[in-house]
């Protein structure tokens, strides 16, 4: 067992206490993480780097304008009720529509149909505290809700597929597709089920997925294969990605996008501390590939050419083969 | 540049940590291990005599400057009577009183007290006393002496023995033969030498012992003269002369005082009975440390009350339970709620024991899970549904100390001791993390959480790394020397070796 650390080594694989020691302590002082933890203040900041995000419908910041929901989305179908400080996609409501009958009960995605006050209990409870990472008073974001792109229908289950790339002092280093499955409840993230796909950083291809730190071909619920599916807009997205450190000054972030049908990839969210499972979505070392950026570092690199870059260094070393089961 | 400077400060801590604990251990001789053990004595004296019509007093004179050995502990066993310690012009006194007693009485005084060459005679320089009266022809024969003497010595010491050694001559002279003829008894021999040494103006006592061996039944206290040589007492044996005191020898009472006093009774006998044990160490640092003034002493936590050794003696070992903690997290990668919540619960189960610990433990999650799921369809707010669970948490103890106490389990009854507030924001954290991750990653931060409280607790547990850290308590800088070199630790953790297996060999 103590033999695979020499081979983990030299794969360059990254592991939590190196993650925290050497990158997130080093490159990303406490004092920025507002920037990333509140989802309020990631959207301003985003906003005035006219990046591009779901639309903010309004905030509630404390129980006495709870009541002041109906009004926020009374000319909105579907949207996206969360908490500004929420952990792994937890606290999340997302609204698709309104009952035919009666405009104040409303159609989650699920299908299921909730009912005004519902609502409001629940933005009550993310005010309380009940889905931030300390426990402590929260504010309710009503956002634009995506309409995601059909590109990762065949491989998701409900819920949202979403883009996250790992970007080591504004160089993109890695990326993921987050497939949601049966068993992640809708949710992108990797420890409650979701699937994980590595990304041809050069192209925005899949490639193979990972479940549970085991590497899948197949989508568990779908059936359908992972790999080889073309991200659209793939230098947009590196490029904000790569805008995403200069916003949040983050020396180690992870950059959550999705990509909307209508409005193209928009910055879901970005995490300061982001996971660790990349590597087995990716099979590849992210040590390696922050060692490279080290060398290649530059600081008066424009976003636009730290993307380019990122194409340029980590082309996926390709298979050349994928068997097929028959 | 940052990573010298940790080994900088842990290499700093450790030093000075171990450097401390050198000194105590090599020099100011504390036991390293719990089992080291001291020779006790114990002597009983027991006093026999037939109780007169009236009320009875006993007065008996008890060790109180013990040069060579330090008091453990005493007590006495006597039946009826009030008993009390005083101070009277001879040194310390027991007392024991009563109003009426029948027939014969028995009253038992048992001190034990061990070996310690570093005890010193902590005794004032005495003045110098006055010239006694004597009357003649003892006078003259007194003064002649004292004057030979002086001729033939230099200092106290010399002085001293040069008197023994002509009170002890087999053809004596004259002088001396006048003034030892009247002396029956040692006791009586050695008073007149203190008379001819207060005549020299030198301060000299009788002290009276006990020459110890193990298993006496009956030990004769033996007489022994001391003399302050105006810096130090010295002591010499009246017979030979030689400046010693015999081995083992226990000084129980000094001065001309008898050693007994009865009112109101008669036949008096005391004998004395001597005892040898081994001891544990440790017990006899802890008295040895309440009695010292010593200024390494006034540091250790022995000086403190016995009380508040106790409390600190579970607080010492918190950081190794944090250490463990670090070890458990940092470096094996097990997964567990909250940053000391484990530690604590390590802590309860020292009251109930691992066995009982971890079924209440588990008993008690499980119950509080389940009402807190119930308590979830109530849709409450955070701070009244946590507040909430602890009532609940309160309450289910209370039941369980009921329950195994009708069934006769005292075990539950300790269940009381586990902290509440933990069980509560245990059962929250892991409700929360049911909700959120599924109940498989609930099930293993909270098995994480219980191996991480079990292996703390064996750490905690260990009786000799507790004697190692309470008598040590400098040791602690070693821990905390080896958590902040942890705290650089950046290899990978045990069980990410299994978690990036998928990427080995590619």
């Amino acid at each position: 067992m103590f033999a695979a650390a020499p081979k983990l080594r030299e794969a360059g694989v990254l592991g939590l206490n190196e993650r925290n020691c050497e990158f997130i302590m080093r490159f990303n002082p406490r004092r920025l993480y507002p920037r990333v933890d509140d989802k309020v203040i990631t959207k301003e900041l985003a906003l005035n780097a006219g990046m591009a995000v779901p639309e903010l419908y309004g905030v509630i910041r404390n129980h006495g304008e709870a009541h002041e929901f109906a009004t926020i989305v009374a000319e909105r179908d579907s949207f996206v009720v969360k908490p500004a400080r929420g952990s792994g996609g937890n606290g999340i409501l997302v609204v698709t529509g309104r009952s035919h009958r009666k405009r104040s009960t409303y159609r989650l995605a699920s299908g299921v149909l909730i009912s005004e006050a519902e609502i409001r209990y629940h933005i009550s409870n993310i005010i309380g505290g009940q889905y931030s990472l300390s426990g402590n008073p929260d504010k309710a974001l009503i956002e634009y809700c995506v309409h995601f792109d059909p590109v990762f229908a065949e491989v998701s289950y409900q819920g949202v597929p979403d883009v996250r790339i790992i970007v080591y002092r504004g160089y993109p280093a890695m990326a993921m597709v987050r497939l949601p499955t049966r068993a992640s409840d809708g949710k992108a993230n990797l420890h409650q089920g979701a699937v994980g796909a590595g990304v041809d950083m050069s192209l925005g291809e899949t490639l193979t997925g990972v479940l549970d730190n085991d590497i899948v071909d197949e989508h568990p619920d779908t059936g359908a294969l992972i790999a080889g599916l073309l991200i659209p807009q793939w230098d947009f997205i590196l490029q904000s990605a790569a805008r995403g450190y200069d916003v949040t000054e983050l020396g180690y972030l992870g950059v959550d996008m999705v990509i909307d049908r209508d409005l193209g990839p928009l910055i879901l969210e970005m995490n300061a501390r982001p996971g660790l499972n990349i590597q087995i979505a990716n099979c590849t070392g992210l040590a390696t590939r922050i060692a490279h950026i080290d060398e290649i570092h530059d600081p008066d690199a424009k976003p636009a050419a730290r993307a380019r870059a990122a194409r340029r260094e980590f082309a996926a070393e390709r298979q050349t083969s994928i068997a097929f089961d028959i | 540049m940052k990573q010298q400077y940790v080994y900088g400060l842990a290499a700093f801590l450790a030093i000075v940590g171990l450097s401390v604990f050198g000194y105590k251990w090599r020099v100011l001789d504390f036991p390293i291990s719990k089992n080291q053990e001291t020779s006790v004595w114990t002597i009983e004296s027991s006093i026999r005599f037939e109780s007169g019509p009236g009320s009875i007093k006993v007065n008996l004179l008890i060790p109180t400057l013990t040069p060579g050995f330090r008091m453990l502990n005493e007590n006495s066993v006597s039946r009826g009577y009030g008993f009390s310690l005083n101070y009277g012009s001879g040194g310390r006194e027991a007392q024991w009183a009563i109003r009426r007693a029948d027939g014969l009485q028995t009253i038992y005084y048992r001190i034990s007290v061990y070996e310690d060459a570093g005890t010193d005679q902590s005794d004032t320089t005495p003045p110098f006393p006055p010239p006694p009266v004597i009357n003649e022809p003892f006078k003259t024969a007194v003064d002649v002496i004292v004057g030979d003497v002086k001729e033939h010595s230099a200092d106290t010491a010399s002085f001293t023995s040069e008197l023994l050694r002509r009170m002890n001559d087999p053809s004596p002279d004259p002088n001396v033969e006048l003034l030892t003829s009247n002396a029956a008894t040692r006791a009586e021999f050695v008073e007149s030498i203190t008379t001819i040494l207060a005549s020299a103006r030198i301060p000299a006592r009788m002290v009276h012992g006990l020459e110890m061996q193990d298993r006496q039944r009956n030990a004769e206290a033996i007489t022994w003269l001391e003399v302050h040589d105006g810096d130090r007492w010295r002591y010499f044996n009246p017979i030979t002369g030689e400046e010693n005191l015999p081995e083992h020898f226990l000084i129980w009472w000094r001065g001309n005082e008898p050693l007994i006093n009865v009112e109101g009774g008669s036949n008096v006998q005391v004998g004395f009975a001597v005892q040898e044990n081994h001891l544990d160490a440790v017990t006899i640092a802890e008295t040895q440390a309440a009695q010292l003034g010593a200024s390494a002493i006034d540091f250790s936590l022995y000086s403190l009350p016995i009380q508040t050794q106790a409390v600190y003696s579970v607080l010492l070992m918190i950081p190794i339970g944090a250490l463990v903690m670090v070890v458990l997290r940092n470096m094996v990668g097990i997964d567990a709620f909250g940053t000391f919540m484990p530690v604590l619960i390590a802590l309860a189960f020292r009251e109930t024991k691992l066995f009982w610990g971890v079924v209440l433990f588990t008993l008690l999650v499980a119950l509080g899970l389940s009402i807190r799921f119930m308590l979830e369809r109530l849709r409450l707010l955070l701070v009244p549904r946590l507040s909430a669970v602890l009532i609940v948490v309160v309450i289910l103890m209370l039941i369980i100390s009921l329950m195994s106490h009708r069934l006769g389990m005292e075990t539950g009854l300790s269940v009381a001791l586990f902290p509440m507030v933990i069980i509560a924001m245990t059962i929250e954290r892991m409700s929360v993390v049911w909700e959120e991750r599924g109940a498989v990653d609930a099930m293993r931060a909270g098995m994480g959480s219980l191996i991480v409280a079990i292996a703390a607790y064996v750490f905690m547990g260990m009786q000799w790394l507790e004697h190692l850290i309470f008598t040590f308590p400098e040791l602690l800088l070693v821990v905390l020397a080896l958590v902040v070199l942890a705290g650089r630790y950046t290899g990978y953790r045990l069980l990410e070796l299994s978690r990036f297996k998928a990427l080995v060999g590619r």
